[in-house]
């Protein structure tokens, strides 16, 4: 269930945004390149660096799509996810 | 219902400290919690059905206060916003940390706060224990949802818990009434301060973090198994097929419920509001205040008792939809195609129910957490075609339009006028959406984001105390000032009196207006007859029609009346009764209406650019259309 990318000898250049990762895929957050107001309402939500999250359903046409992240699940839209950086 | 005992008993954990709160005449006592941790929930079982909703001062936000008696004294609780935080970035964390600190004019600093926070989610609901506990205040801190811990396996040392935050700490799940005693415990005995323990900065929401999971550990805690129902009931209501075919379903239901099986209820209650103010007239002695009781009071209050059931129909739906987690599903399902006009998925039930009525409606934008997002809502409801919008329809597309076949016998003329004119309100909302969304409220715009609740047994309780609490705001304020409408609406086609009877409306205050506006109205293709009847259905839209019927003397003036549908023809032309249908698309003749924007927005500031912006462009279109089908025609 769980998918955790590797994580020696990683660059930046191993990063994806969330948005690119398949329904059931897992993956490591890294950063939000968001501004401060948004990064942080989702950094309550859950979605802190270092924090696992996991790819769940989505609506018609696959935007917004939820996601499982600390216990909870939050649906997002794809604007939002092109830019939280996941490794 | 309890299946379990081998935990630590909650009242174990609340300790007496250090002396009661004595001599403060009231106690106040704050509830707060993140969303989805079950807060109005305890609420409700803690202060039943004695609760009031009031506005803070200067915001839209508003709370509900209920009084619990305790041990023969009443303790007052005021429900605060649903936050992840106290850093005051949204209009509700700065209303909850104002209240907080004693800053919010008005209200008294709490004595003590109840924070209840969701055990099966502890991990990261735990860090808004931090900022509460700084405040200083004495804090009980409550796990709810007991019940769904231990069934999935979790487990909690509250006791531990208790001793690392510096303050009492109960299990208890609000929905079964399970731990309520100790809250009582709590409230009716000493209450103490917290025990200063090592809060991290909580700026640093990583630290907070990083905290809440340190002391859940220390505590023991077993965080339960995913909620497998839940993740079965979304890989259906969620599914590329299934979720849009259940989700159109539904709202099928929903609408149908709200629009068709409300016709017979609405009909009984009108015909008991007419039956007993008859029965009541035989009591009443002079002629005038049989008049003003029972056409004006009786009739006015009767006009918005009417809408009663479609709002316990639409509120029973929204209360079994919300409370069992279907509703955050279905947003999450239309919020691509709400979001096309600057909306998101929340607010796709509250336009839907506008097509049976605006008032429910309006009420039924709670739902939707964003403030931009509810006052663009609340905004462009109204110009869905209501069902008061049908009877001025029918009426006067019987009258004007002849029954020419436009697509053989699917589309009549007149069917597809009705069709126009349904798709000319959706435009003008979905126009005035997307103007809002490039001007008024582009500024203010934060992302879609939403916590999917478990799904969780919707409660009769629950759901019944929103019908009463719904049904009690709705009668109150929109019918006090429906009352004072109808009562100046009756002096205007009553007064003034001849030789002790009420004029012929024609030389009544009513006409008089009529007259007055008059050179206002005809640019519009209206005389002053069809002028009385705007200013008369003010009250309600639908209530022009029973106007006409006067004005014309036609007794039994319904919108079927051919009686009524010739005499209609001496007031206007094709091209003024087609202005006559797009003002009454446009306008906001509905008093119930703007009382409600007044009520759910907390002042009349919205309601009145409402008000101006839908009559201007109802005024505009009007016109335009008037002097275009004029020219067109010849």
């Amino acid at each position: 269930m769980q998918v955790t990318f590797k994580k020696d000898g990683e660059t930046t250049a191993d990063l994806v945004a969330l948005s690119d990762l398949k329904e059931g895929q897992g993956a490591i957050l890294e950063r939000l390149e968001l501004p401060d107001e948004v990064a942080l309402r989702l950094m309550e939500l859950g979605f802190l660096p270092g924090h696992e999250v996991q790819v769940g359903k989505s609506a018609p046409g696959g935007d917004p799509r939820v996601y499982r992240v600390d216990g909870a699940q939050i649906a997002l839209r794809r604007e939002t996810t092109r830019h939280i950086m996941v490794r | 219902m309890s299946d379990c005992h081998n935990k630590p008993t909650p009242a174990s954990t609340v300790r007496p400290a250090l002396p009661a709160l004595q001599g403060s005449p009231h106690r106040l006592v704050a509830l707060i919690g993140p969303p989805n941790s079950g807060k109005s929930t305890l609420f409700n079982r803690l202060t039943g059905l004695h609760q009031k909703v009031a506005n803070y001062p200067g915001v839209t936000v508003d709370y509900l206060v209920g009084s619990m008696r305790l041990n023969g004294r009443d303790l007052s609780v005021v429900d605060l916003p649903g936050v992840y935080s106290l850093n005051p970035r949204s209009e509700d964390e700065q209303v909850t940390r104002d209240v907080l600190q004693g800053q919010m004019p008005g209200m008294a600093k709490p004595d003590a706060v109840l924070l209840i926070l969701d055990a099966t989610n502890l991990g990261r609901h735990l860090m808004l224990a931090a900022p509460i506990l700084s405040m200083g205040i004495p804090t009980l801190i409550l796990l709810n949802m007991a019940d769904d811990l231990r069934k999935r396996g979790g487990s909690i040392d509250t006791a531990k818990l208790a001793d690392q935050l510096g303050a009492p700490v109960a299990l208890i799940s609000a929905a079964h009434g399970e731990g309520l005693d100790t809250i009582r415990a709590f409230l009716a005995g000493t209450v103490a301060a917290p025990r200063p323990v090592e809060l991290p900065i909580l700026q640093n929401i990583p630290a907070c973090r990083q905290w809440a999971g340190r002391l859940s550990n220390k505590a023991g805690y077993q965080s339960p198994a995913p909620p497998i129902w839940t993740q079965r009931l979304d890989a259906v209501f969620l599914h590329p097929i299934w979720g849009p075919l259940i989700f159109l379903a539904v709202m099928i239901l929903v609408f149908q419920s709200i629009f068709v099986a409300a016709q017979p209820l609405m009909d009984l209650v009108e015909t008991v509001i007419a039956d007993s103010g008859e029965l009541l007239r035989g009591h009443l002695p002079a002629a005038w205040l049989q008049s003003l009781v029972i056409d004006g009071v009786w009739s006015g209050v009767g006009s918005v008792v009417v809408f009663l059931p479609q709002i316990l129909i639409l509120f029973t739906f929204i209360g079994v939809l919300e409370d069992s987690g279907y509703l955050a599903r279905a947003a999450v399902i239309s919020d691509r195609t709400m979001a096309k006009v600057g909306l998101q998925g929340k607010s796709f039930i509250p336009l839907l129910s506008a097509y049976a009525c605006a008032i429910p409606a309006i009420m039924a934008t709670r739902t939707i957490e964003s403030k931009r997002d509810r006052l663009a809502t609340i905004l462009i409801a109204p110009f869905m075609t209501c069902s008061a919008r049908l009877p001025v329809y029918a009426l006067v597309i019987a009258a004007f339009l002849p029954e020419t076949q436009l697509l053989g016998p699917f589309l009549g003329a007149r069917a597809a006028t009705l069709l126009g004119l349904y798709v000319l309100g959706f435009v003008a909302a979905v126009a005035t959406a997307a103007v809002l969304q490039s001007s008024v409220l582009k500024a203010q715009r934060p992302p879609f984001m939403m916590e999917l609740p478990p799904y969780r047994w919707p409660t009769l309780r629950s759901i019944g105390l929103r019908l009463f609490d719904r049904s009690k705001i709705f009668l109150t304020r929109a019918g006090t000032v429906i009352l004072a409408v109808t009562i100046g609406l009756w002096a205007l086609s009553s007064l003034p009196l001849q030789d002790g009877q009420a004029p012929p409306i024609a030389e009544s205050l009513a006409g008089t207006v009529g007259r007055t506006i008059e050179p206002a109205i005809k640019p519009l293709g209206f005389d002053w007859r069809i002028g009385i009847g705007l200013v008369t259905s003010l009250a309600a839209r639908e209530v022009i029609v029973g106007t006409l019927g006067t004005i014309y003397g036609i007794e039994d003036g319904g919108e079927g009346s051919v009686g009524l549908q010739e005499a209609l023809r001496q007031s206007l032309d094709l091209p003024g009764a087609l202005a006559l249908l797009v003002f009454f698309a446009f306008a906001m003749q509905c008093f119930s209406t703007i009382a409600v924007v007044k009520r759910e927005t907390g002042g009349w500031r919205l309601p009145v650019y409402q008000f101006a912006y839908m009559s201007g462009l109802a005024y505009v279109s009007a016109l335009v259309v008037n002097h275009v089908t004029r020219w067109w025609l010849g």
